[in-house]
């Protein structure tokens, strides 16, 4: 064996992981006092047998009991093991039984002070569970925080909105056209990928059921119609939500973390005029016109599977589609773009704003704001199919 | 209104006679829901001075300094600045500079955009006056050059230095503070206590700063108040070296004398 070989097993020996125990646990009855003797080294790899042992070995203790933990063999104990020891004791004592740590040495005893071992355990207060009843009222006390929260921010907007059609002069228009290059122009492929995919999927679906009538042009109708009014805005603004609404989120949230939202409070800058409303009109730009593009990209998207399934040619599926598709169905769904964007925003910016507690904090918000505006954003749509159907438009 | 306006108005607001205290604080109370964390304080700090919050962890005095700056609404009592009554951050421009712990320096700007922010909002100035401003600023506080440095890559006293100089673009006459030397090495730490003294001694500016860095306060604070988590108060004012000789209450003794209540 080399010189090396010999050094590595003498270090193997020394491992943190010993092969033989080097701590000893016993009990004892002496009179009325239950003794437990810890010898040997008390070490924190050891941590789990010792905690068993002593569990085990005072499991049987009941109320008026009195447990005295024999510390004169103890050659060395650690941080570690004495806080569970010491937990042990408090447990102990919360049952009635009282005990002790005796005859340690100078050192252990410097250990057990520092662990508060030696001082009366405190009576622990008992966490009563919640009841039912008090959950309720707690999350919809919460709720009506929330609420509150939300309809403030609103009002202040709203606020910020006029005193800025008052004084234009004190909006921040300089962060508006970075945010509508960040917001809008960056997410034109995605916006045009997608919806031409949903255009050409829905055409690839229809075409199959419409191809068993002999209705193969009215797949032209079928896309046109749904992209315009439905699924061109609901689309793109899924992915302005996912893009910009997650990041206005984690930016106002960040900034909330960091003071930097006291910090322009303090500067005079209301924060809700100075950085919600720059992001807001960029999005209430943006929305409508990524809308417009994914309408066309998804009308493409059926045109490529008309003429190549369908054995439509590629006038014969424009003109289904004008004929399909009038100017209202497509200003209604670019309508509904413009409440979007504003519904995207504002929820981004009010979870930015309410954002405490650090990193954690800012992901549950950016979270939370994703899926309240998918949530919203649906509940929108709904409200104005059924709106626009009940005046029949 | 318009811009320029609100520029006189933030100078006039602050032109009050000799003697009256700048800042007032009125049997105010703080806290959150149920959680009270002070009673019925009352204070005033006066022109000129360099007044400290001290106390332990927990005992509310950032959040005493939040009151004093108007970004948290006390549950009872007020806070008034002098001329202008209560801080109210949502109209016009607040007569006073804030540094916060962190610096709070907008990341997303350089140092030298973050120092112009108000000059561009509050004033008319030029642009290249604007520079100039904000050049001397960096100078006075030490930081000749960081103009077009990004926050992340100054080091923590370097971006306290860059807050202080933001707080100071619109020459307040009032300057909060929070917790200007934690977590500095002493050496920051001391370039930091120099810097709060020179603005006092030359600009005749009035600090109000909390801390609990012991050679900082007794380097620089000419009044302070103790404030004290358990009976909710203020358990001490006046001069912080008088009240390390001499007050009597054994919280303020070893407050000042390093000792922890607990061992």
């Amino acid at each position: 064996m080399s010189a090396e070989r010999a050094a590595g097993a003498r270090r193997g020996k020394a491992a943190p992981f010993p092969a033989s125990r080097v701590s000893v646990i016993s009990s004892v009855r002496q009179a009325d006092v239950h003794k437990v003797s810890l010898q040997g080294r008390l070490i924190f790899q050891e941590a789990g047998v010792i905690w068993a042992d002593v569990l085990h070995q005072t499991a049987q203790l009941t109320k008026g009991d009195r447990l005295a933990f024999e510390m004169s063999d103890v050659e060395r104990i650690d941080g570690g093991t004495m806080a569970l020891l010491v937990h042990i004791r408090d447990e102990l004592a919360a049952r009635g039984v009282r005990a002790e740590f005796e005859g340690a040495t100078e050192n252990v005893q410097a250990l057990i002070h520092l662990y508060r071992g030696d001082i009366k355990p405190a009576r622990r207060r008992r966490r009563r569970t919640e009841g039912t009843i008090a959950q309720i009222g707690r999350a919809t006390f919460e709720f009506f925080v929330e609420l509150r929260r939300i309809l403030g921010f609103l009002g202040d907007s709203v606020l910020a909105a006029l005193g800025i059609l008052k004084e234009p002069k004190t909006g921040n228009w300089k962060h508006v056209v970075p945010t509508l290059e960040r917001a809008g122009a960056d997410a034109v492929p995605i916006v045009m990928l997608i919806n031409f995919l949903v255009g050409f999927v829905m055409a690839f679906q229809g075409a199959t059921q419409l191809k068993q009538f002999g209705a193969n042009q009215y797949v032209a109708d079928l896309v046109g119609l749904s992209v315009t009014r439905e699924l061109g805005p609901l689309m793109t603004a899924i992915i302005l939500c996912g893009r910009s609404g997650a990041s206005f989120a984690a930016e106002l949230g960040s900034m909330s973390v960091a003071e930097e939202i006291d910090a322009l409070r303090t500067m005079g800058f209301g924060p809700t005029r100075y950085l919600v409303l720059p992001r807001t009109l960029a999005l209430v730009v943006a929305l409508p016109i990524l809308t417009l593009i994914g309408d066309v990209l998804g009308i493409l998207g059926g045109l490529v599977v008309g003429v190549t399934r369908l054995d439509l040619t590629m006038s014969g599926y424009m003109m289904e589609t004008q004929r399909a598709v009038s100017a209202w169905d497509v200003f209604s769904g670019v309508l509904k773009s413009v409440v979007f964007a504003l519904a995207i925003s504002m929820i981004a910016c009010q979870q930015g704003f309410a954002t405490t507690g650090g990193a954690e904090g800012v992901g549950r918000r950016t979270t939370a704001s994703v899926v309240s505006i998918l949530f919203s954003l649906i509940v929108i749509d709904a409200a104005f199919t059924v709106f626009l159907h009940a005046f029949n438009l | 209104m318009t811009e320029t306006e609100n520029v006189v108005d933030g100078r006039k607001a602050l032109e009050i006679p000799r003697g009256e205290p700048l800042v007032r604080v009125v049997h105010l109370t703080m806290g959150w829901d149920r959680v009270i964390l002070q009673k019925d304080a009352n204070f005033e700090v006066h022109r000129g001075d360099i007044f400290a919050i001290l106390g332990g962890s927990g005992c509310g005095k950032s959040t005493l300094l939040r009151h004093m700056i108007g970004l948290e609404e006390p549950l009872a009592g007020e806070v008034l600045i002098a001329g202008l009554g209560r801080p109210n951050l949502a109209v016009g421009r607040p007569p006073f500079g804030v540094m916060f712990q962190s610096g709070a320096l907008f990341g997303s700007l350089t140092v030298g955009e973050n120092i112009g922010l108000s000059l561009e909002q509050w004033t008319t100035l030029p642009y290249d006056a604007i520079g100039a401003i904000v050049r001397a600023k960096l100078k006075l506080v030490g930081l000749d050059g960081a103009a077009e440095k990004l926050p992340a890559e100054l080091s923590g006293g370097m971006k306290k230095r860059a807050a202080i100089a933001r707080a100071m673009a619109l020459e307040p006459e009032l300057l909060f503070l929070d917790e200007p030397s934690a977590g500095l090495d002493p050496v920051s730490a001391v370039e930091l206590d120099e810097l709060i003294l020179t603005l006092n001694r030359v600009l005749g500016l009035t600090v109000v700063l909390v801390t609990h860095e012991l050679p900082s306060i007794f380097k620089i604070a000419k009044t302070c108040i103790m404030l004290d988590k358990d009976s909710k108060s203020i358990i001490a004012r006046g001069d912080p070296r008088a009240l390390r000789d001499k007050d009597p209450d054994p919280r303020v003794h070893s407050f000042f004398n390093r000792l922890s209540e607990n061992v």
